[in-house]
C-alpha cells in the first residue's frame, strides 16, 4: 500500500471475523471506550486491518477498543478497551 | 431472512462461479451460485478465502453487488495492483470455479425499502458497489423513496455498471451525477472532486433529512464525510465504510 493512504478502515470491515466468534452482528452494537467514555455504533470505530491481526481504535481518542490475532491454532480476543458492548435482544 | 442470517454464526461455505462480466478493465463481476446462502441486505459484504497448495490463506473482504431476489450473489472486484487476491479474482477465476466465502455481514452500512426518507449516496472508484446493491433493491423493491447518486470517478472508462445506472437514472425516483476527477466526457466540461458547491447543486440538502451512505477510499470518505458535517448534515446520517488495500470491503 502506498504511505499517502490512511491506514484505517471501518469497524465495519471487521465484520466476518466477528461474525466467526459471536452468534451476533456486533458491528452494529453501541461500544462504550474504557478510555474516553465516547459511546458509539462500533462500526464507526477505526479498524486497522494491516497489523497482524485487527485493531479497532475509538474515533474520539484513538485507544485500543479491541484486538483480533488468530494463530494456526487459535484466535485471540482482547476487548479491554471497552467498558461495555450494547446489543439489542432482539435484533 | 435477517434474523436468521444475522443468528446464526458464520461459517465458510463454497459457491460455484456462474457468470464473470467485464465491468471496466480493471473491475469485474462475479456472480455466484451460493445454496446455503441466507439472503443480505443492500451494503452488505461478505469476506472470500483463497487457499494456496501449501495451505496459506489470504482472505478479503468484498461488498455486494446484488440485490437479493433469492438467488446468486454478485460481487464486483477491482484489481488492485500487486493484491493477493484481488489478481486471482479479476484475473483467473472462471466459470465453473468453486470459491470459498462467508457472509453476509456487517449490519451497519445498509438500506432497506422500509427506511423512510430521502437516501443520498456518493460513491468513489469501486465504493459504487455497495451502493449499487442499494440501487437494484430499490429497483426490485419498486421504491419510491428519492435516491441520488453522487459517483465520482477518475474518468468515463472508470466507470462501473455504465448500462445499469443509465436505466435506474432513468426511473423518476433515482438521480445520478457523475464527477469526473480527471477526464471528462466529451459535452461535460467539469473535471475535479466533490465540493461544497457541487454538494448543495447535485446532493440532497440537510433540510431534506436524508441518510447518506459515503463509500470509497479512506481520504475520499474522511473528505466527503466532513464536508457533509460542515454543510449542516447531522453526522449519526452520516454512514461511511472505507475500503483500503487491506482486509476492507472493495
Amino acid at each position: 500500500m502506498s504511505a499517502d493512504v490512511p491506514t484505517h478502515l471501518d469497524g465495519n470491515a471487521a465484520a466476518g471475523a466477528l461474525r466467526e466468534l459471536f452468534a451476533v452482528d456486533v458491528t452494529t452494537a453501541i461500544a462504550r471506550c474504557a478510555g474516553c467514555g465516547r459511546t458509539g455504533v462500533f462500526a464507526e470505530a477505526r479498524l486497522y486491518a494491516d497489523a497482524p491481526g485487527l485493531v479497532a481504535r475509538c474515533p474520539g481518542c484513538e485507544d485500543v477498543l479491541l484486538r483480533v490475532v488468530t494463530t494456526p491454532s487459535d484466535t485471540y480476543f482482547d476487548l479491554r478497551g471497552l467498558t461495555y458492548l450494547r446489543l439489542p435482544n432482539t435484533p | 431472512m435477517e434474523r436468521t442470517a444475522l443468528r446464526r454464526r458464520l461459517t465458510w461455505q463454497t459457491g460455484t462461479v456462474t457468470q464473470v462480466r467485464e465491468e471496466t478493465s480493471t473491475a469485474r463481476t462475479i456472480v455466484l451460485d451460493l445454496p446455503d446462502w441466507p439472503g443480505h441486505l443492500a451494503g452488505q459484504h461478505l469476506d472470500v478465502r483463497l487457499t494456496a497448495p501449501d495451505g496459506y490463506r489470504a482472505s478479503r473482504s468484498y461488498s455486494i453487488a446484488s440485490a437479493w431476489t433469492g438467488e446468486g450473489v454478485e460481487l464486483t472486484v477491482e484489481q488492485v495492483p500487486d493484491g493477493e487476491v484481488s489478481p486471482y479474482l479479476v484475473e483467473v477465476l472462471k466459470v465453473g470455479d468453486p470459491l470459498e466465502v462467508r457472509g453476509p455481514v456487517g449490519g451497519w452500512f445498509v438500506w432497506r425499502p422500509e427506511d423512510t426518507g430521502p437516501v443520498q449516496l456518493i460513491g468513489g472508484g469501486s465504493g459504487v458497489v455497495p451502493l449499487m446493491a442499494m440501487l437494484r433493491t430499490h429497483a426490485h423493491a419498486a421504491s419510491t423513496t428519492p435516491v441520488r447518486l453522487l459517483y465520482s470517478v477518475r474518468r468515463p472508462a472508470s466507470v462501473i455498471y455504465r448500462p445499469d445506472l443509465k436505466d435506474l437514472a432513468a426511473s423518476d425516483d433515482v438521480d445520478v451525477t457523475f464527477v469526473y476527477t480527471r477526464e471528462a466526457p466529451p459535452g461535460e466540461p467539469r473535471v475535479g472532486r466533490i465540493d461544497a458547491e457541487l454538494l448543495a447543486a447535485k446532493a440532497f440538502g440537510p433540510a431534506d433529512d436524508p441518510t447518506t451512505y459515503v463509500c470509497g477510499p479512506t481520504p475520499f470518505v474522511e473528505a466527503v464525510a466532513d464536508l457533509l458535517v460542515a454543510a449542516g448534515h447531522d453526522p449519526s446520517k452520516v454512514r461511511t465504510e472505507r475500503f483500503g488495500p487491506t482486509g476492507g470491503p472493495r
